[in-house]
């Protein structure tokens, strides 16, 4: 198994590594237990992803899945955010080997969970909306694996 | 970012690679090199063959079962020639269950064997064969008298390793092995990491069988060693020609019995001296790495383990990580961490001893060799720290743990036999 270039300059110089103080909300997804856990950190100004910063517990590609998903979303709106896929996620870094595409995953769902909270929390949750959050409510590992048990409760 | 970590890692282009993965493979000495190339060059002939040319050949497979036999301390019709250790492991196990299936089905073996063994065992079982599998403690040993307590009247084979591969523990095998031939069961231990490293000489033992690789004593890969004690009869696992007294088909790769007979002789003639030179690095390796990173466990036992393993659990970071900074720093090491190994769970032989997956996952393994240095161990104990460093500070459980949010399962000062008893409890 032989990680991208991508994958790797992300991994050796993540950016937007860190939390924000005042961050307008945060998302939290994985286990320890299975050895990932990604903290995703949002401010967020007039529907607009104006800064993100993670923190990752995990493997290289976790580490540079986090750090390409903050690219990907600063400087969107919240609900092009809520548009990223793990999929995009993973070809942006030139791609993933396929028992790592669970950490995309991963990245997806840690920015899902900060806007769930957000939208809620602004009342902004429409039935529309709500469709896209589907993926927080299942095991990252289930694409490729068989169930792994940590997302139950 | 750390100014010292960035510019260690820019030089570290510069600086020659340290290779500390002895227990996954080792670099063929030249001596024994030049061995490889000289038979296949000169006597290439099928020792089978009728004439000159196979007549040399067979001479010196022989003379290379001799030799090894020799620093076994053994009779040479009890050392066979295999590919690998795990052909060794599977032919030894499953040999010895079929052919004793009508006087019992019943295996006794450890849960943090090699795969080899683990996994001809369950091979076995799903024929029907009944395994028990024994916990070690949670520094890696396996108390002997539980191997008595497992034995039943239909106990066909006890299959123990000597030292582990992951975690370095060095097990009893001469008292399993006494309880097991007083009890007239059969006894086999996977010696694959012990041969060359510590003295193996298996009559001493009280084996009956016993496995062993030869790249993992700087012999090539493609080579193994079964060592059967005369009268023990087994099943074939490999049908063929009537090589290897009929017992294991397939031309016998004489250039590299040749080479395993020298690396061998040399590994012995060197043991004395580099078993004392290893244990010192490895013991500085240990107590340094402890002194300069907080919250760090040493997996296995302190003093019964080989003399080239440390293995660590960083808390807060997680094993794979490590290794691909190390990588860029210039080190070759392991790691028992799930994401290393394609698979969700992290090494069996970690959840063995007790860890908790979160730590288990954190783990690194580095293994010495005889080319490794005193320099190599302070260039190491210099880079690691920073690295564990700049992991710990992308990690949110490094964080949780400042803030006084998360409990940690490794003290502070670390420690050097710690019983870990639950984990973080993310679940509840």
């Amino acid at each position: 198994m032989q990680y991208s270039d991508k994958v790797l300059d992300h991994f050796m110089n993540p950016r937007n590594m860190g939390e924000i103080e005042d961050a307008t909300t945060s998302g939290t997804v994985g286990n320890p237990v299975c050895g990932d856990i990604m903290k995703m950190d949002l401010k967020i100004v007039d529907n607009i992803i104006v800064d993100a910063k993670f923190k990752t517990f995990g493997c290289g590609s976790a580490i540079a899945t986090s750090s390409m998903a903050t690219e990907l979303i600063i400087g969107k709106t919240t609900d092009e955010a809520l548009d990223l896929t793990n999929r995009a996620v993973a070809e942006a870094l030139d791609g993933l080997p396929a028992v790592k595409m669970h950490c995309s995953v991963l990245a997806e769902q840690a920015v899902k969970k900060a806007l769930e909270t957000y939208y809620i929390r602004e009342g902004l949750m429409t039935s529309e909306r709500a469709k896209k959050f589907a993926i927080l409510g299942q095991c990252e590992h289930d694409e490729n694996y068989e169930h792994c048990g940590c997302s139950e409760e | 970012m750390n100014i010292i970590f960035e510019e260690r890692m820019r030089e570290s282009a510069s600086r020659p690679r340290i290779y500390f993965d002895h227990a996954a493979t080792t670099s063929p000495r030249p001596e024994v090199l030049d061995v490889v190339i000289r038979t296949l060059q000169d006597d290439f002939g099928n020792p089978s063959s009728f004439y000159q040319e196979g007549h040399r050949a067979s001479w010196l497979l022989e003379d290379a079962r001799a030799r090894i036999a020799a620093c076994l301390q053994v009779q040479p019709e009890e050392i066979f020639f295999t590919s690998c250790g795990t052909e060794s492991d599977n032919w030894a196990i499953k040999g010895a269950a079929y052919a004793r299936q009508s006087r019992g089905r019943h295996l006794i073996t450890t849960t943090f064997e090699h795969h080899a063994v683990l996994h001809s065992m369950e091979a076995l079982e799903r024929d029907g064969f009944e395994i028990t599998y024994l916990d070690v403690d949670h520094l890696g040993i396996l108390e002997p008298e539980k191997v008595r307590e497992a034995l039943r009247d239909d106990t066909i084979l006890v299959s123990i390793m000597m030292a582990n591969n992951e975690i370095g523990t060095i097990q009893p095998i001469k008292e399993i092995g006494a309880i097991c031939r007083e009890a007239g069961v059969l006894f086999h231990s996977d010696g694959v990491q012990a041969l060359g490293a510590i003295p193996v000489y298996p009559n001493e033992l009280n084996a009956d069988m016993m496995s062993f690789s030869g790249h993992k004593l700087y012999a090539p890969k493609g080579i193994g060693l079964l060592f059967k004690r005369k009268g023990i009869r087994i099943d074939r696992l490999i049908d063929g020609g009537a090589q290897e007294k009929r017992q294991r088909g397939g031309t016998e790769n004489v250039a590299f019995a040749a080479a395993l007979a020298k690396a061998l002789e040399m590994s012995l003639a060197d043991m004395e001296h580099e078993s004392k030179r290893q244990t010192a690095l490895r013991d500085r390796l240990i107590h340094g790495v402890m002194e300069r990173i907080p919250h760090t466990k040493l997996n296995g036992h302190v003093t019964k383990r080989l003399p080239n393993n440390a293995n660590f659990s960083f808390e807060f970071i997680e094993g794979e990580s490590i290794l691909l900074f190390l990588d860029k720093f210039g080190y070759a090491c392991s790691s028992g961490s799930a994401c290393t190994s394609a698979s969700l769970d992290p090494s069996h032989v970690l959840l063995a001893i007790s860890l908790p997956a979160e730590i288990a996952h954190g783990s690194l393994r580095v293994t010495l060799g005889i080319e490794t240095t005193d320099k190599d161990v302070d260039r190491f104990l210099i880079d690691l720290p920073l690295i564990v460093e700049r992991l710990r500070d992308m990690s949110p459980l490094y964080s949780d743990f400042k803030r006084g949010e998360l409990q940690p399962l490794i003290p502070p000062e670390g420690s050097l036999d710690l019983a870990i008893d639950g984990g973080y409890g993310w679940r509840s």
